[in-house]
């Protein structure tokens, strides 16, 4: 083994484990199904760490080319199976492998010598994609004796490749108007309940993760009921709604009410999404999960484009949604009352409205929103315990774009930075496309502070 | 229950090289919270710049020394390209857009974009041999008493960490009491009548925005020359939010806080961490929690630890009631 694998797995270890005297113990845990996994591949890193012994190489044979397809998106990693790979010499074929259900692949090789290897990307699933596509195929594989040469392919999602760039721009189109739903429909909740208590919840963030995970634990958990996700997805959101409101009546209102200062209430909701985080984290595991329903679809024709049904329903019911949120603030009473704090809070207050009743509705709007976020963000992606925090910096983005404070600047926004994000990787790898939106907001920031729809008393 | 162990570990991480890398960074990010007002929630990305300037130049192959300069210049114009758009606006702004740069710096440099020159997930690797080679420990042996000990390896990193910690801190104490400290004081409590005194109080947070960001990029290579590795998730967000506990409990606005701070803070995160693995082991949490569980449940304590400090003691335990920028309005 070459020392560099040696600390490279020591550190991963350590990473694993953070306290030394924990080593011997993890050893020895009791498993438990859920994070058997975990566990497995520390005990094995542990191992490989305290003797500093390689995994065995393949017993000693003959050459062979192989490698491990592993989809790769930001920090997950999931393996991709049934993909060929073609090795050939001097145009000759010299071998086939299809990717296992844990994404490794092997072909052996007679002997050695220089081959070209090949990804087919015809068969690749629905959702990988090549990071760039001109390295699918290397042309110089150079094999030594008796070596298992690894090879690596970049993968990330992406829709499937093979088409051409119109039809990859209008799928890519459809992506970024979905993305762009989810956030929007987050960062009209923010928006507003900045506009009525001036603060940036950092823990918004954690709204939306919350909304998924219980929508997760009525539909999906072994110890949920198992409701189909339509029905799971009702007490879910009432508890976003409740979560929204428990925070407004249980820590920003006494918070107000003390007058403590703008800062130290911005630390608090970042303590707070810090908190409630990792307490999801405790709860459901690192390990990302899916609901039961909707997860697999058949793409559809729609009038000029073709599409997962789920797509267009999170595009169309948001869009209801959020005219529904428009009307609200605009034809009705409460609505109008909502402006009114979020104008001038004291001149509300002395025209009769009731502004703790106020920002509380705020709040249980707001609630409601973010956490319907997130059941489609889990729907369109999964669900895991950091899927906020992660989709947090595109909210903000957007509300910064569309004006801090304004409901219609956030949708606007939110649209924006979902179609840039997801039609920049045309251009850009994905992995970066979450620098496409910070670059969005400083760039915004540097432009137009206030926001499109904003105005500059709020910003300074 | 093995106390004497989960005291003597804890005592260990409270003054190791970590914690000195922590302490670095910490008074860092006090320039910027605790005197200037400033709210930077991605301190973590100052830690990564300069800890990658210092090995992506190594690994160039430039010298080490070349690489700390290189690490340093880094972390300002990291600063800089923050602060630039957001440091005439209000305060909510600068927070949004660095708690966006701790988190896309590190996806950027672990992507496989970047790969050629940050080798990606697997970082950089032996890039301080100039420094080791000035260890005057000897680097196999242990020093200490009992199970109090480090390696000499450990000690050459904790002595040169400590002492930059000490220099940083009669640094700040300088600064501070200077014409510009008082200054930059008076932009956190009222930033108009510092301006009606013909002050530039853009300028004078942004200079704090990136003198922080010195001892941060500091920090973040005293935080990876041990090892001498230096990979992406070393400089998780969550450092961050370390920082700000460190700060918040030891005293913001005062010199030794983040330093007396940083040693708490790892004293009782290690102490819990060793108590929850030998509660968990002894069966006290049933099924309820399993040891990966009992390790998470310090990091919500973390955050439950700093929305309570914020609201109940935002002096911290050392710190002085005036020098609070979280009084009341």
């Amino acid at each position: 083994m070459p020392p560099g694998r040696l600390v490279r797995s020591q550190r991963f270890a350590s990473q694993l484990v953070l306290s030394p005297r924990s080593v011997p113990q993890l050893a020895t845990l009791k498993t438990s199904a859920r994070h058997l996994h975990i566990k497995l591949i520390a005990t094995a890193l542990l191992v490989l760490a305290m003797f500093g012994v390689a995994a065995p190489a393949a017993l000693a044979q003959d050459s062979s080319i192989k490698g491990k397809l592993e989809s790769i998106d930001n920090d997950d990693r999931e393996p991709v199976p049934g993909v060929e790979i073609l090795v050939e010499q001097d145009g000759t074929e010299v071998g086939v492998a299809t990717s296992g259900d844990d994404g490794s692949w092997e072909v052996p090789v007679p002997a050695a010598g220089t081959y070209q290897v090949t990804l087919n990307l015809d068969t690749l699933p629905d959702g990988v994609a090549p990071t760039d596509p001109a390295t699918m195929s290397l042309p110089d594989v150079a094999v030594r004796d008796g070596q298992n040469k690894t090879v690596r392919f970049n993968l990330g999602p992406g829709i499937s490749s093979g088409v051409n760039d119109w039809d990859r721009l209008l799928d890519l189109f459809i992506l970024g108007l979905k993305l762009g739903a989810i956030i929007a429909l987050a960062a009209v909740g923010l928006s507003l309940i900045f506009g009525v208590t001036d603060l940036v919840n950092f823990a918004h963030g954690e709204m939306i993760t919350l909304g998924a995970v219980l929508a997760w634990f009525f539909n999906a958990a072994d110890a949920g009921p198992g409701w189909p996700l339509l029905v799971a997805a009702v007490p879910a959101l009432v508890l976003s709604a409740g979560f929204g409101a428990a925070q407004e009546a249980g820590l920003w209102r006494p918070l107000r009410n003390r007058r403590a200062g703008s800062v130290s209430i911005l630390v608090i909701s970042i303590g707070l999404s810090f908190a409630v985080r990792n307490t999801i984290l405790v709860f459901m595991g690192g390990e990302p999960e899916t609901y039961t329903q909707y997860v697999i679809q058949e793409e559809k024709d729609y009038f000029f484009f073709t599409t997962v049904p789920k797509n267009v329903i999170i595009v169309v019911s948001t869009l209801i949604i959020l005219g529904a949120v428009g009307l609200f603030l605009q034809r009705t009473q409460a609505g109008v009352a909502v402006r009114a704090v979020a104008d001038n809070k004291d001149l509300a207050e002395s025209s009769g409205i009731d502004v703790n009743k106020i920002i509380m509705i705020t709040w249980l709007l707001g609630g409601t929103l973010a956490g319907l976020s997130g059941i489609f963000l889990g729907v369109s992606e999964r669900v895991q315990w950091d899927m906020g925090f992660k989709i947090l910096l595109l909210v903000f983005a957007a509300v910064v774009l569309g004006g801090l404070g304004t409901a219609f600047g956030a949708m606007l926004g939110g649209f924006i930075v979902g179609l840039s994000v997801e039609m920049s990787t045309f251009w850009i790898p994905t992995e970066l496309k979450n620098a496409v939106a910070m670059a969005v907001l400083i760039g915004m920031l540097l432009w137009r502070p206030q926001g499109l729809l904003g105005t500059k008393e709020r910003i300074g | 229950m093995g106390w004497s162990e989960i005291f003597i570990d804890a005592l260990v991480a409270s003054i190791g090289p970590v914690a000195a890398a922590y302490a670095l960074s910490a008074i860092g990010l006090n320039i910027q919270f605790g005197y200037a007002g400033l709210l930077n929630v991605g301190h973590v990305a100052f830690m990564l710049t300069g800890a990658y300037g210092l090995a992506i130049t190594v690994d160039a192959g430039g010298s080490f020394y070349l690489g700390i300069l290189v690490g340093i210049l880094a972390s300002i114009v990291l600063g800089l390209i923050l602060g630039a758009p957001t440091l005439r606006l209000r305060a909510d702004y600068l927070a949004i857009v660095t708690i966006s740069a701790g988190e896309i710096l590190r996806l950027v440099v672990r992507s496989s974009w970047a790969e050629p020159v940050t080798n990606g997930v697997f970082g950089i690797q032996r890039f301080a041999n100039d420094f080791f080679d000035l260890n005057p420990f000897e680097v196999n042996k242990r020093y200490g008493i009992g199970d109090f000990q480090f390696q000499g390896r450990q000690l050459w990193v904790m002595t040169v960490g400590w002492s930059l910690v000490l220099l940083a801190a009669l640094l700040t104490k300088r600064l501070i009491g200077s014409p510009w400290g008082r200054a930059l004081r008076g932009v956190r409590e009222d930033e108009d009548a510092v301006r009606s005194l013909g002050k530039n109080v853009f300028l004078l947070k942004l200079q704090a925005l990136m003198l922080g960001g010195v001892f941060a990029g500091l920090g973040g290579m005293l935080l990876v020359i041990e090892q001498q590795s230096v990979t992406p998730d070393a400089f998780l967000p969550r450092i961050t939010f370390f920082l700000y506990v460190i700060v918040i409990l030891g005293g913001a606005g005062t010199i030794w806080g983040p330093v007396l701070g940083a040693i708490v803070f790892q004293f009782l995160f290690f102490f819990f961490d060793g108590f929850m693995s030998d509660a968990q082991e002894a069966g006290w949490f049933g099924d309820a929690l399993d040891a990966t569980d009992a390790q998470q449940v310090k990091l919500v304590l973390v955050g439950v630890g700093l929305m309570a400090l914020m609201a109940f003691r935002p002096q911290g335990f050392f710190g002085d009631r005036d020098e609070q920028l979280v009084g009341d309005d």
